[in-house]
């Protein structure tokens, strides 16, 4: 049906094409809109509530009310305003994490994949002991002992301990695709090695790197949580981690203050869900067997079977 | 037998980059808090220790390569060095204490965890399109997508502090009983172990029953299965010894696998549980400044991994024919 309206170009058709198979996975779209609602709250939010989030004032620990929302803290502080800067900060703070750990888990998987030999023997050797090594503990002890405690240290922590499994993942799927004829066709008509890896394997594995990408994004913010919990962040920035790190430690739990640690968990849980969805929805885009199939459908299943 | 021989290789290579990273980290970052902490120790340790502790947390002036030689040394002579925070009892005996708590707590909350989570995945697959599976799944997608340490935070409110229903601090009564193989002991310590154990349960429950059910899915569309609806066998039957048992292994590779996790997975729940276990001491540790102690847990995480994968390994042999007589 699409194909009769010849005006447009194969690319658009394409672009069109996957669009439909997202929006008509009902896991995918409701994914999506829960990532929609988030992301507008981090660009928006702070626009709404301009005050500085660590304000004090004389309003201490009061539940919600019609002038705090969400309460305030021990110290008087809006938690509302606190968890909308959180999410602008968690937020940025767990894509950019995901896009330089998904960089470099591309490179070293392709490149690992693609030439083979001891190139790979060196480089799936590091990956496999990066994957055997407990990734937490390991960024707790790198956060313990830099000189710094701040974000940049918590880029470089994460970054570090989280690009191992994209990495072998990649190279596996590269391991089968060097000798398809696309490839030797570009090597045939003299490309380059590094255009053949990155301008004709990578775009063959977009679908993979996309699932590891929001996998990673969902490791990266709950880490970030964990060790900015743990008092390892800088403690005076706002984000949905040190919210809970402040909750904890000045007794929220004791005072009954609810108000005050749960909104941060709620959103963490929340947007790791949409995450999650997105990316159950791509796996079974790509793999038809996992879609839920009517009652009754025997037929088409039989079908299936004799067809493999 | 080749295999395992690489894998043991590879094992033995893994031990070696933990070591030294433990090693190199604090040697990565200049006028980091450790220096300041040597300055403040001075002439509390003995001078043996003091140059034991300087060694680890390479503050120490000699040339890299020696102090890399003499730490390895101190490891083997299983010296972890001395513990700020239990001033001056070696690391050793300080993880050696928490090292109980954790796996008891830990390891009976995953043996559930996984029982159940494996058997819900089943079912789940049994009423495919049902009632049951559209809402349990969402249900438990969102389950594992909330942080374990926050949950144990809502439970600990609501159950501990709420309805007091559940003690919300410590690992076992000290005021009215003595650690120790005695009946009252146990039964606290159990007692105070139950929030923590339901924490980690739910926490982890939701990834057992999704790797079962897809699995299972995968499994169930095979030809044999096909074969064996088309006998016309129950589908108790089918499910169970056709699906089930086919599909479980997955399932018990990745149990073996967190058989390693057990000591690291729930730091942070013990941490808002205040259980006396690794996790605490690692708040401990971070809190004091303690790096010899927040070193020696790191060594005894990676160890436990470690095993766990080599456990991994050997159960795959065992239990998969097509490793075990396959070539390649």
């Amino acid at each position: 049906m699409i194909i009769s309206s010849s005006t447009q170009s194969t690319a658009m058709l394409r672009l069109r094409d996957t669009w439909r198979l997202i929006t008509l996975n009902r896991k995918v779209s409701f994914g999506l809109a829960i990532l929609a609602f988030f992301v507008l709250i981090a660009i928006f939010g702070p626009l709404f509530f301009p005050k500085d989030p660590n304000t004090f004032s004389q309003d201490i620990l009061q539940p919600p009310s019609a002038a705090h929302w969400l309460g305030t803290t021990q110290t008087g502080q809006d938690v509302l305003t606190q968890l909308l800067y959180g999410t602008r900060f968690s937020l940025v703070m767990g894509f950019l994490i995901g896009t330089l750990t998904m960089i470099i888990s591309i490179i070293i998987g392709l490149v690992s994949g693609y030439f083979g030999g001891w190139i790979d023997e060196v480089l799936s050797l590091a990956t496999n002991v990066f994957l055997v090594l407990p990734t937490l503990p390991l960024a707790i002890l790198l956060a313990a002992f830099a000189a710094y405690r701040g974000p940049l240290t918590i880029v470089i922590v994460l970054v570090v301990t989280g690009w191992s499994w994209g990495a072998r993942v990649l190279r596996a799927q590269t391991l089968s695709m060097r000798n398809r004829d696309y490839v030797e066709a570009a090597k045939a008509s003299g490309e380059s090695t590094l255009r053949i890896i990155f301008f004709e394997i990578l775009p063959n594995e977009i679908s993979i790197v996309a699932a590891e990408f929001l996998g990673t994004v969902i490791y990266v913010i709950l880490a970030e949580t964990g060790l900015e919990f743990l008092g390892l962040g800088d403690i005076t920035s706002t984000s949905w981690g040190t919210m809970l790190y402040w909750a904890g430690n000045n007794d929220a739990l004791l005072l009954g203050a609810w108000w005050w640690f749960l909104p941060p968990g709620l959103c963490i849980a929340l947007l790791g869900a949409g995450l999650a969805f997105i990316n159950f929805g791509i796996d079974e885009i790509a793999n038809p067997r996992l879609r839920t199939e009517p009652k009754g459908a025997k037929s088409s299943k039989s079908r299936k079977a004799t067809a493999s | 037998m080749r295999h395992l021989i690489r894998r043991i290789g590879f094992y033995l290579v893994a031990l070696w980059a933990s070591v030294t990273l433990n090693f190199i980290i604090p040697h990565l970052s200049p006028g980091n808090p450790a220096q300041a902490l040597m300055a403040r120790m001075r002439g509390k340790l003995s001078p043996q220790a003091q140059h034991a502790l300087e060694i680890s947390l390479g503050v120490n002036h000699d040339p890299l390569w020696s102090q890399y030689v003499q730490y390895i040394n101190n490891l083997l002579h299983g010296n972890l060095g001395i513990s700020i925070t239990y001033l001056p009892t070696p690391v050793i005996q300080v993880i050696g204490q928490d090292l109980p708590w954790t796996l008891v707590l830990v390891g009976v909350a995953l043996i559930i965890s996984f029982v159940v989570g494996t058997v819900l995945g089943i079912i789940v697959v049994w009423r495919r399109g049902s009632f049951s599976d559209s809402v349990f799944t969402p249900f438990f997608t969102f389950l594992s997508a909330i942080p374990y340490f926050w949950l144990a935070l809502v439970l600990l409110y609501l159950l501990g502090s709420q309805l007091n229903w559940f003690p919300i601090h410590g690992g076992y009564d000290s005021d009215n009983t003595v650690p120790g193989w005695n009946l009252d002991f146990i039964l606290s310590a159990a007692q105070y172990a139950v929030l923590p154990a339901i924490t980690i349960v739910i926490g982890s429950i939701a990834g057992w029953m999704l790797g079962m059910r897809n699995a299972m899915i995968t499994t169930l569309s095979e030809d044999y299965v096909l074969m064996a609806e088309a006998k016309g066998l129950t589908s108790w039957r089918i499910m169970f010894t056709y699906g089930a048992r086919n599909a479980i292994l997955p399932n018990i590779t990745a149990f073996a696998l967190s058989l390693g996790f057990v000591v690291s997975g729930s730091l942070l729940t013990e941490i808002v549980f205040s259980y006396p276990g690794i996790g605490f001491a690692i708040l401990q540790a971070v809190d004091n400044l303690d790096y010899a102690l927040l070193q020696g847990i790191f060594l005894v995480i990676t160890l436990a991994v470690l095993g766990a994968n080599f456990l991994a390994d050997l159960m795959y042999v065992l239990l998969d024919p097509r490793v075990r007589l396959g070539g390649s």
